[in-house]
């Protein structure tokens, strides 16, 4: 029994990770109806980033927030030059962007940072471990959950939020009352890319850094996103939760750690085939 | 195919005949890679180009036929020229496996479960429940092939690289003119219709459901053949090299040779064999680098790739008469 509180409690704090992740592909996908296939590569720019101003000897968490504030000036600047020129473009076009996107960002951080795995701080004090948590898992969770939170006051009630959620629900009204549609999908991309930086230097203790670290994370946060319900924010961070449990309990009791990808895979196509709105997602009706 | 189009297809055959007597044997087994990469691309064109499926996981595809091709030949000992339509047949129900889920899936949805099989390919291969046949992370290592006796007797001399450059063309061959049957007959107009407007297509009789699932298993069993070709040529498997990198190398090769193409997928494949050879010597990580730069660079500029570009090239010079029926960009 303790065993399996441990594994859970574990697959909390890394399900976390999963959520900030997932919630970033949601906010885009709200905002364009696209999955950004680089996400995790952006993530993993802007650790480097971090363990740069590390090394550099800036103390942890100012190099956490200018970390978050390069992450989301990339994020908008992405957004303004790759993204926006293939906005209308067929969906195949806007995926080999991505992909072309996640290419170049995974080799210029390997050109620059070297292919070599780097040992990445953590910044939490040994006094917030717990019986059966690292103080590391404790320390990922809070920042998480305070990241969620703020996301959800930013979104709640603040007039720029209100206008970044008009723009994406329904853009034309939107620009008729005066909201800067352009725009607002690229602060989107910003505080995507923000949230997403967090999750790095968040798991990169975990897993170490180096220029592919996240094409695990990612899949998991794909799977996180889709279980909740790809246009879902809350069903976003559920689904990273309940993610990051069931994959440290499968891992760990029944299919081993090895072929713990899978079950990225098989809940991916599962939810994609039985139900392709997940938990929480609005259903998509289209009129041929 | 008009006649000037069959004079230079067949000018090219008999200059690709030619070629391994005139450069090295290291070119030589480059150019079988060339061979390789070509199959499997027009096994992705078929379904992506043609089909309109995107599929980022054809590296998943190449792997299981490479696998099934090493199996056959450390663990039951076959001869390396009949794992081939083995190969094939697996790959060809793996695909068609896989293409009935895909049904319900559709653009971007199929582009992450492919992603999602791609990424979790390795995972799988290296797996212990594996590992008896697939050797676990250190893979197969496999014996190149000799040419076969009979050449000899005749007096035809051949060294192993000559023989299976050989072997591959005549492979690609066969492929290629299967390849052009099916997309300029009954089928392939019905991919295409598929892809262009979905409920058209279903409205004018075609069964949409079994294309879709066979144009997933003819484009994986082209990619197998050409994985398990892949592997007796460079005489080793592993899980790494089977990774999600794999399948975007696919990806660039039908972006930049041309999308829905058959000539498409030969300069796509010169493209990704050769290109990564002279960026490398730049840095590690400049292969990637262009890739990814090509990958964006033809998106705009040049979205039919460079077999659209030589196309309206050629059309040009020759007052149009070489132009081909119009392809566009799904």
């Amino acid at each position: 029994m303790e065993a399996v509180l441990f594994q859970v409690l574990a697959g909390l704090a890394t399900g976390g990770i999963y959520a900030s992740l997932a919630l970033a592909l949601v906010m885009i996908y709200q905002a364009t109806h696209l999955v950004n296939f680089a996400q995790g590569e952006m993530a993993m720019f802007a650790t480097y980033i971090a363990w740069s101003l590390l090394n550099a000897g800036v103390p942890y968490w100012a190099a956490f927030l200018l970390t978050v504030a390069f992450a989301f000036v990339f994020g908008v600047l992405i957004e303004r030059i790759v993204i926006r020129p293939v906005e209308n473009a067929p969906v195949l076009a806007v995926v080999v962007v991505f992909i072309g996107l996640l290419v170049i960002l995974n080799s210029v951080a390997g050109w620059i940072f070297s292919y070599t795995i780097k040992s990445f701080p953590s910044p939490f004090p040994a006094a917030l471990g717990i019986r059966y948590m690292s103080p590391h898992q404790v320390g990922a969770l809070a920042v998480t959950l305070v990241v969620l939170a703020l996301l959800y006051v930013f979104f709640r009630f603040t007039p720029l939020g209100l206008a970044m959620r008009a723009a994406a629900q329904n853009p034309v009204s939107s620009r008729l009352v005066g909201i800067r549609v352009g725009w607002m999908l690229a602060l989107g991309w910003g505080l995507a890319a923000a949230v997403g930086a967090v999750a790095g230097m968040m798991v990169a203790p975990i897993v170490y850094l180096d220029p592919n670290m996240m094409s695990g994370i990612l899949l998991y946060a794909f799977a996180a996103a889709l279980l909740g319900g790809i246009d879902s924010p809350g069903g976003a961070v559920l689904g990273g939760l309940v993610v990051g449990v069931l994959e440290n309990l499968l891992g760990a009791f029944v299919i081993g750690n090895e072929l713990k990808l899978v079950v990225a895979l098989v809940l991916i196509t599962g939810v994609l085939l039985v139900r392709p709105s997940g938990f929480f997602g609005s259903v998509q009706v289209s009129r041929v | 195919m008009s006649k000037k189009v069959v004079t230079v297809t067949i000018l090219l055959i008999a200059a690709a005949c030619v070629l391994p007597f005139v450069v090295s044997n290291y070119r030589t087994f480059q150019l079988t890679l060339v061979l390789v990469y070509a199959i499997a691309l027009l096994g992705l064109n078929i379904l992506t180009g043609y089909n309109g499926q995107i599929s980022l996981g054809h590296g998943a595809f190449y792997a299981i036929g490479a696998y099934t091709a090493a199996m056959l030949m450390d663990q039951a000992g076959m001869p390396y020229w009949a794992t081939i339509p083995i190969a094939g047949a697996v790959c060809l129900l793996a695909g068609f496996l896989f293409g009935l889920p895909a049904l319900r899936l559709e653009g971007l949805y199929l582009a992450l479960a492919t992603f999602a099989l791609a990424v979790s390919m390795p995972p799988i291969l290296k797996s212990h429940l594996l590992e008896r046949w697939s050797g676990g992370v250190q893979g197969i290592v496999i014996v190149k092939p000799d040419p076969p006796a009979f050449l000899a007797d005749v007096g035809i001399k051949l060294n192993p690289d000559q023989w299976l450059y050989y072997f591959a063309l005549a492979i690609a061959l066969v492929l290629f003119v299967i390849g052009w049957n099916l997309i300029y007959g009954r089928i392939g107009r019905a991919l295409i219709a598929i892809r262009d407007h979905h409920t058209a297509a279903e409205a004018m009789g075609i069964n949409t459901a079994l294309y879709k699932s066979l144009a997933f298993g003819v484009s994986a069993m082209y990619t197998g053949i050409a994985g398990a070709l892949g592997a007796i040529a460079v005489q080793f498997v592993a899980p790494d090299s089977f990774t999600v990198f794999l399948s975007i190398t696919l990806l660039v090769g039908i972006v930049v040779g041309g999308l829905a193409s058959l000539s498409g997928a030969i300069y796509g494949a010169l493209f990704i064999q050769f290109v990564p050879n002279i960026a490398d010597e730049l840095s590690k990580a400049a292969p990637w680098a262009v890739f990814g730069i090509f990958l964006i660079g033809f998106v705009y500029l040049m979205p039919t790739g460079v077999a659209g570009a030589m196309r309206a090239l050629l059309g040009r010079l020759g007052r149009g008469k070489l132009s081909p029926p119009k392809e566009a960009l799904p």
